[in-house]
This record gives C-alpha cells, structure tokens and sequence, in this order.
C-alpha cells in the first residue's frame, strides 16, 4: 500500500505551486510518484531516493581529499571558524525555510557576519529600484482574477517558472476572467524569441539592452509624446500598438526577469518600469510583480526585513549596528575586495553563479558548505554539512515570489542522523556561545582580541 | 517564581479607581496578588508613578506593509541622534529603523515605555502566516491581529443577501484560520472598488460588481460581530479618510453604530470603534480652507457611547504611511511623490505604503497635528478614547512621551503651535488655541490601560492592578505632587524606572536587562458557531476557483503562534 500527500509545495521555483499530490510508501521513507508538478518540480522529490546522496558532513585534509567526519566534529569546526573569522560571509538562504534563515541570522549576529541572499545577484536590483521608487504590485490570484493585459518582460516562464502561465497568468480562468487565455492580451519583450515570447499575442523583439530607452519610448508615447521611428530595434508604430493594447485593459501586470534587471542599466530599467506601470495608473489599473527565482529567496529577504531593516546585503560584522550598503556590503564586492575572512555558503551555490574572482577568493578562505547536495560551491569548501531538503524531508515556511508565505510539507523522513538546516543553525550557536563561555568573553569581538593577544 | 513588592509609590488605575493614592503593589507567579510574604523583593516607588502596563489598540508593527516600508526605506534606519539603528542596550539584539522598526526595537522600545499588549490593526488574511511570523520574533509584548473584513467577497454576499448567521460561520472560521482577533474592516468597498482603481468616497457609493454600499457593510459587519459575541467590537476606519471636509462621511459611518448594542460577556460596552479618528475629522473643500472639525466630531462621539475612538495624532515627523486603504495610499503618492507601494490582495483587501513628511512648516500638517490634540481635549469620556499616533501612519509610537507631554501641559502644546511659521492661520482653523484643558495622570491610566482593556475585551486580565490580574506593572519616575512639565515629562515615559511583564523585571532605569526575558503571548479569538455546510461549501469552491493557494494551504498552523492565548467565545 501506499500513502498519497496532498496540497503538498513545490520547493523549487518562485511560483511555489501548492497542490502537488506526493504517493510515498507506507513507512513513509520513499517517494513512489508525484502528480501535478512540472518536470523540474517532479524531479525535485524523485530524485531524493537516488544512490549516492551524502549524509555525514565531509572534512577537507590536507592532501585535498574528503574525510567523513560527524555532526558534532563539522559543528565544533563551524563555530571556530566562525569566531576567528573577523568578517564572516553568510551568503545564500534563497532554498531553505525561513525558520532555518532565523536560526542563521542569530548566528550571523553572534560571530558578527555578513548576511546576504541570492537576491544579490538576481533581483537585487530590483530591490535597489524599489528603495528608489516603490512598487505597485498584487497578489498571483489578483492577476488570475482579473487581469486582461500580460506584459512579460526578460523572463521566460516557460522554462523559468513552469506552471506560472496555466495556474496564474495566460491560461487560468478567474473570476472577472472567466474567458481565460481568450480574454487575455498576452504580450512578450525580449531579445529572443523564447519559448513564452511564442504563445504571445504580441511579440516586441528588443536590441540587448534597450530595455531602458523602450520603456522610455512607452512613457513617452502614454504620455502623447512624439518618439522616433525606431527605438531600440522597435519601430515607432510597434509602440504605439502596445500602448493602445494596455490604455483599452482593465487591468495590467507586468512580469519581469533577469533580462530587465541584469542588462544595461540595472535597477535604473526596474525603476523605469516601476514609473511606467504608475503612469499607466492614470489610465487603468496596473501592477507588477518580479519573478523571483528560488523558492525562498523572497523568505530570505523577508526575515531580514524584520531582524534588521533590510533585503539583502546586511553588515553586522561591527556586532552593534546593522549596515547596507550595496557595493560595498554585497557579496561578489566583498569577495571581489578580499573583504570577508571566512565564508559559509547555505542552501545556494556560489561557485556556479559568481565571478571567477569572487569565487577564488572563497575557494581561498575558510568556507563551509551547507546544502543536501554535491555542487561546485561543495567541492571549494573546507566542510561539507549535508542537510534535509526542506519542502520533501522538513518543512517550514517558504514566501512566493509575490511574498505570500506558505508552509511547506514534508513527504518523507530525511536520512537517518542527517539534521535540517535549522537544527544545524542552533546547535552552531550553541557552540559558539560554549567557547565564548570557556574563554570567559561576553561577545566575538572580544573572543577575536584575546586569541590575538594569545599568539 | 519570584515576588516582587512596589512600595510607596502613586498608584493611577481606573480598575481600583487608584487617583495618585499612595500605596503598594505586589506581584507574585506572574499575577497582581493582595500581599506577598517577607522573603519579595521590594522596589522603592516613593515619589514615582505606579500604572499597569500599556495597551495599544491600534497599531502597525507586524506584517507584509510593514516589512514592505522596512524593505524599501533604508534611509529610515540611517537617522542621526535618533538612536536608529544600533545595540542600545548591553544585552539586547542590534535595533533598527525609526517609523518603522524591526521587530527587535518594536518589542523593545514597547517595553521601555510601560507598553504590555499591541493590537497589529490589519492582517490581509492570505498574509496572516507573516503577521505571525513577526508577532513570534517581536521579544516581551504581548499581540494581537485583527483581519481584514470590509472588502472580502464573501462577507459581500453574504451582508448583501443578510445571511448573516452564515457571516457569522465564515468570520468564526477565519477567525480560526489566521489566529485573529476580531473584526476589522478599512475603508468598507472601498479597497475592493480599487482593485479596478476606483474607490468610494461616501457610505452610499456602491461597491462595483458586488453592488453593496459601505452602509450596508458596516452595519452588517455590527451585527455579525455581536452576533458572535466577539471580545472586541469593529474596529473601523471609514471612507474618505484624509481628504477636507471628509468629517460628513465620518458622522455618517458613526450614526450606523446608533442601532446597535453591545452583546458580550467580557465587559465591552461599545459596538463601534473607529480608529485614527483625527485623519476623519477634516473641514473645508480643498487644502486652501483645510480645517479642523474635530469638535463636531467629538460632539457625536461624547453623546453616543456606543461609540469608542482612537486618536491618530500627528507627531510631525518624518514617517511612512501603511494601510489597507489602497486607493488613499495611491492619491497620497500622486500628492508628495514619494515613492508608492502597492498590494492588492485577492478576494480580500488592498493595501499600500507611501512615506510622509509631517513638516511642521506646512500649513496642513499642523492643522492636522492640532486635530490630533483637538481630539483628546475634547473627549468627555476618557475610557471610550485611547491615544495613539496610529504608528506608523500619524508618527512612530516611540513619540507617545512626547503626545502625552503635550496632552498634559498646555504651555508645551502652545509653544510649538505659536512657533509654526503660519502659526496664526493655524489658531484660526483649528480649537487648539482655546482649549485649557490639560490631562490628568488618572485620564492617561484610562486612555492607555483601562480603556483599551475594557474597548478590546481584556479587561479581566489587563489594563489595572486589581489582585489576580496580569502582573503587568510600569513604574515612571515622575511625582504627582511635583509634576515634571514639557521635556523632562517626555523623557520619563519614555524610560521607565522599571517595567515589569507578567510579574518579571523586564527594564530598569529605561534599560531591556535581557534580550528575551519572557514567554510573550499571541492572544486570538475562538468563537464558536453551530456547523455550516453552507458556509464551507461556498469556501471549497471560492478556493478551487478563485484563489492562488489551496484550502489546505490557507490555515496558520501552531507552530507560527508558540505560545497562545485563545479566548472563546
């Protein structure tokens, strides 16, 4: 026999789907099947059984190789490192639960670190356009209930987010929406025509990196301004249809990716796009919403929010005032500037997503790799500590990329003696506070001053 | 579990109808007890002020719009000499933000002034896990939340087809769903109506498509909170909010409340309560001949004691708007172009936060701030009006000290007001000038402990210091017979000498002793009605259709709220 789960969440991408079924077996330790899930989801909990999975951390020796050590062994390395280290880097959090990103940020507090998230390198710039200008969004059900204008812009749901076109955006029928697709004007921008871009109703193919004198032309044109014949790779006449197709909806979202925030210009296009959707206020309603990738990278800036005030990118290393200050406390700049002494990458793969310098400079200092999984980043780290999958083994709660929060399911037990990442975090802060104890200091600052009047 | 003995200090409580009588209060397991043996120890009150701990009914401290103004106002935690964003205390996490602060300062900053019990104002349902979320890490207060209900669409069908009894099912569960308190219901269609970027302005416009006015869901929203006996009554803000002459729309949503009595048995003696009153009480037809009309608003509210009020006074700072009055967030941002947030949420509400500058050289911020006093002075009860600045909408609630200094000495209040540059077209359109009434110590204990306990339905447990209550106690260094005035007021409640929260010594001399000193409780409604098939029904299928989450999905399980309070109903 076996057991089916319902309502489960998928734990990969931003859309964060909720009505995945999950049959698991009866002793609840194997995943048989899962239904409803996109390819990419179903992989994610099908791929949980498969052979070769690590489940005791794994301490780099001086020869290069890999030695298995235990929890409490990794733990006790972990928090000496961290005590050393006079500015700690904790960058990831974007794939695990936000119980997990507290415990961490309490440690990050503690050993006086640098906290900072995959928005980094993502929708950060968003984020910096949003500290300029603000942002007009909505809810995912507000779009699928009302929405009868689509703008997707340097984004590519159909490969990026599955099932973000039938559950919330082209195909769904809503409540003032009854008509689904048919009632929906679905409009694409990109540089290449993209599998989304096909299904679109109008398809706007931009020159790279105009995106900020296009959104320009579009202001300009809904303001009944004269603009050139051309801008961008986009004739005059083009521009002015798109208008004339959002000015007649009722209601208008704009979808973006990191075609709109990592071309030239950055968070000047968001803060352009953000002006555009409040211009078009004046003549419908109209939002947006950034398509954030990981499943919790928004969960990460959440709690951050909280704690300490901001996003992403947050200096506690002087242990008495947080810091943001993005350029100097982001991450690829600290690591570009040899700024951090120690590095702990958790539930996020640096050494896949950053610049070679940035990466060479993790590789070269003390780093501690927190993820289920083998990646780039683990194979540069001085630790591996292996993890449960958050959203299969552990649950907890995650935030959708339009910050509603969901709490996630577990399906199935997690190896056995393998910890969750929340665990791992307190008992980490457990130790730090036992060899602050030991040493007889009240915080790390101090712990830093003794060991150096020591040698 | 430790005694503890006040000794000599002046008690004001309205529960034991205490007026600045010398005596003696003791704490024992956490609860206000009738004496304790020889072995507590005694904290010496002589020449202090002795009240219970603070309640605020309205306030924005948890939740997505206000993470959301954390996220996009760095500069909120950059102000200089404001103690904004550091370790202030030795043993207290890093605190940050001065409109809207992290979590850490809210608890903290609570705790320094007296405060024990926050009632977060507006939790859009499908956002309640966050609210939670936050209400978990905030350290010593206790808190509460109150859901949205004036533009949700099942509430629309159902006070339109007066169904109330299937109302009251659906708030019971949602109740339940999202762990909130009570009835709370901004701008009624309104919000809804903006979803398409249009409002209503007036208690009779009709909400479009649904067809119901914001009349008819007021007094449906009345009836189905007296239906279900709820602690606390609806908690309203009205229509028109913030736009001259708006003070009609605001006595017209009052006189909904004149049919109705209170039904409860936890001694709440109101059906209605609006909030942040003073952004409602507005005269004149554009901002040339903005003035106040906050005696006429008053004048019905003294006379109608169905009726309990908060203030929203203005502290003429640089703050950040938040509410769930959507389509005011928007003609805010469009009048000072700052920067517009923005979040409809499905079936259920809007929302939005833009940041404001209170700036005292501005003609309209200081009537504003005027009407905000206005309301207090003329108010002849004082246990039906509380004080707050609506934090973070009128000012941050760490300016309290500074509201209840202008409260209680007139010179301090006249001052400022004489020294604004059109100083004099602000005595001439408001009642500021001509009011010598200056609040007592006693009326204080009322706005902020007593009436708020009573208004909320905590009155068995919170707001005085009758035996057996919670042993929440703040103790300010200020004698009655000697009263500090203007500053030196402000600055003694805003440090108390010691605030102690369920009977632990929580601050001394304005200083947190420890980061996480108590079990800080979430206080929610369980009320409960007979099953409703139809009711859950129409809820399967409004999730099946019409929703982004799943049913199973929707509820805040425990673990969000660790440690709760439920009252049931």
């Amino acid at each position: 026999m076996t057991k089916t789960i319902k309502n489960v969440i998928c734990t990969f991408c931003g859309t964060l789907c909720d009505d995945l079924e999950v049959d698991v077996t009866d002793d609840e330790k194997k995943i048989l099947q899962v239904r409803n899930a996109c390819a990419i989801g179903a992989e994610k909990y099908l791929h949980v059984g498969n052979p070769g999975r690590v489940v005791v951390p794994r301490m780099r020796q001086p020869d290069g190789t890999y030695k298995d050590v235990s929890y409490d062994e990794a733990i006790d390395f972990a928090a000496k490192t961290l005590l050393k280290a006079k500015k700690p880097l904790f960058y990831g959090w974007s794939s695990t639960n936000c119980e997990a990103i507290s415990a961490g940020n309490v440690l990050a507090e503690k050993t006086g670190g640098v906290i900072d998230n995959c928005a980094t390198v993502c929708h950060g710039s968003s984020l910096l356009a949003i500290q300029d200008t603000g942002v007009p969004s909505c809810t995912l059900g507000e779009v699928k209930n009302r929405a009868d204008r689509i703008i997707f812009w340097g984004c590519n749901p159909a490969h990026a987010h599955p099932r973000h076109m039938s559950r919330y955006s082209i195909f769904p029928r809503g409540f003032f929406t009854a008509k689904g697709q048919k009632g929906r004007k679905i409009i694409c921008v990109d540089c290449r025509e993209t599998d989304t871009a096909k299904v679109a109703d109008t398809f706007v193919r931009i020159k790279q990196s105009y995106d900020y004198e296009i959104i320009d032309a579009f202001r300009t044109v809904l303001r009944g301004e004269e603009i050139p014949d051309e801008v961008g790779g986009v004739p005059a006449e083009k521009i002015k249809e798109v208008i004339d197709i959002l000015k007649s909806g009722r209601f208008v979202t704009l979808f973006f990716g990191m075609g709109l925030t990592h071309t030239l210009g950055r968070n000047h296009n968001i803060d352009e796009a953000i002006n555009f959707i409040r211009d078009l206020n004046d003549y419908t309603k109209a939002v947006l919403i950034a398509m954030r990738g990981h499943y919790n990278v928004t969960g990460a800036g959440q709690v951050l929010g909280w704690q300490y005030g901001y996003p992403f990118a947050c200096d506690l290393s002087r242990l008495t005032v947080a810091r943001h200050n993005p350029g100097e406390t982001t991450s690829v700049d600290l690591l570009v500037r040899h700024e951090v002494d120690a590095c702990v990458v958790i539930a996020s793969d640096l050494a896949a997503h950053f610049p070679f310098e940035a990466t060479r400079t993790m590789a070269s200092i003390p780093t501690i790799t927190i993820d289920p999984h083998i990646s780039m980043s683990t194979e540069l780290s001085d630790l591996h500590i292996p993890v449960a999958i958050v959203g299969v083994e552990v649950g907890g709660c995650c935030y959708r990329m339009d910050n509603v929060p969901i709490e996630t399911r577990k399906c199935v037990d997690a190896p056995e003696g393998v910890l969750d990442d929340e665990e791992l975090f307190n008992r980490i802060s457990k130790r730090v506070d036992e060899i602050l104890a030991e040493n007889g200091v009240q915080d790390a600052s101090e712990y830093l001053a003794k060991i150096e009047q020591e040698s | 579990m430790t005694e503890f003995i006040i000794k000599n200090g002046h008690v004001f409580d309205a529960v034991t109808g205490q007026k600045g009588d010398v005596a003696d209060v003791c704490m024992k397991d956490g609860k206000i007890v009738d004496k304790v043996s020889n072995s507590a120890t005694v904290i010496d009150a002589t020449g202090k002020t002795v009240m219970a701990g603070a309640l605020d009914v309205h306030t924005h401290v948890a939740g997505p719009k206000v993470n959301l103004g954390r996220w996009y106002r760095p500069e909120d935690k950059f102000r200089l000499g404001e103690r904004c964003s550091a370790k202030i205390d030795p043993k207290t996490k890093i605190e940050g933000g001065f409109s809207i602060p992290t979590v850490y300062k809210t608890g903290y900053e609570y705790a320094r002034m007296g405060f024990a019990f926050l009632m977060e104002a507006a939790m859009p349902p499908l956002y309640s896990r966050h609210t939670h979320e936050e209400i978990r890490d905030t350290p010593i207060v206790d808190e509460a939340a109150m859901p949205v209900f004036g533009n949700n669409w099942f509430m629309f069908e159902y006070l339109k087809n007066g169904e109330i009894d299937n109302a009251a099912a659906y708030v019971a569960w949602m109740l339940r769903q999202t762990k909130g308190y009570g009835i709370k219901c901004v701008n009624p269609g309104g919000s809804e109506a903006w979803a398409w970027g249009l409002n209503c302005m007036t208690v009779n416009d009709p909400v479009p498509y649904f067809e119901i006015t914001p009349k008819e869901i007021i007094a449906g929203l009345i009836t189905t909170n007296e239906e279900l006996h709820l602690p606390h009554s609806v908690h309203l803000h009205s229509n028109n909010l913030g736009n001259p002459g708006n003070f009609q729309t605001t006595l017209d949503s009052l006189k909904i409340a004149e049919d109705f009595k209170p039904n409860n048995n936890l001694g709440r003696k109101t059906v209605l309560h609006h909030t942040h009153i003073q952004f409602h009480s507005y005269g004149g037809t554009g901002w040339g001949d903005f003035e106040s009309k906050s005696k006429e608003v008053m004048d019905y509210v003294n006379k109608t004691p169905q009726i309990s009020i908060d203030t929203g006074s203005v502290t003429l700072d640089e703050t950040t708007t938040m509410t769930a009055d959507g389509p005011f967030e928007y003609h805010l941002g469009a009048l000072n172009h700052l920067k517009w947030g923005n979040v409809d949420v499905e079936l259920e509400t809007s929302s939005g936060v833009v940041p404001y500058v209170y700036d005292p050289k501005v003609k309209v911020c200081d009537i504003q701030w005027a009407i905000g006093l206005e309301v207090p002075l003329f108010a002849a009860d004082p246990m039906r009006t509380m004080i707050t600045t609506d934090h973070p909408n009128a000012g941050p609630f760490t300016r309290y000290p500074r509201l209840y200094a202008w409260l209680m000495d007139k010179k301090y209040r006249d001052d400022l007001l004489n020294s604004f540059k059109y100083a004099t077209k602000v005595i001439d359109a408001t009642y500021l000038a001509e009011i010598d009434r200056e609040i007592s110590l006693y009326e204080l204990s009322q706005m902020t402990r007593a009436g708020p306990a009573q208004v909320l339905g905590l009155s068995g447990s919170m707001g005085g210091l009758a035996p057996g209550m919670n042993a929440n106690v703040a103790v300010y260094n200020i004698n009655p017979d000697n009263m500090q005035k203007g500053i030196e007021l402000e600055n003694a409640f805003a440090k108390s000498a010691y605030f102690f929260k369920d009977g632990v010594k929580v601050v001394e001399n304005g200083v947190v002793l420890e980061a996480d000193p108590v079990v800080k409780k979430t206080y929610w409604v369980n009320a409960k009605v007979p099953e409703n098939k139809q009711v859950m029904h129409d809820i399967n299928e409004k999730f099946l259709k019409y929703y982004s989450v799943s049913l199973g999905n929707y509820e805040v399980i425990d673990h969000y709220a660790p440690h709760q309070e439920i009252i049931e109903v």
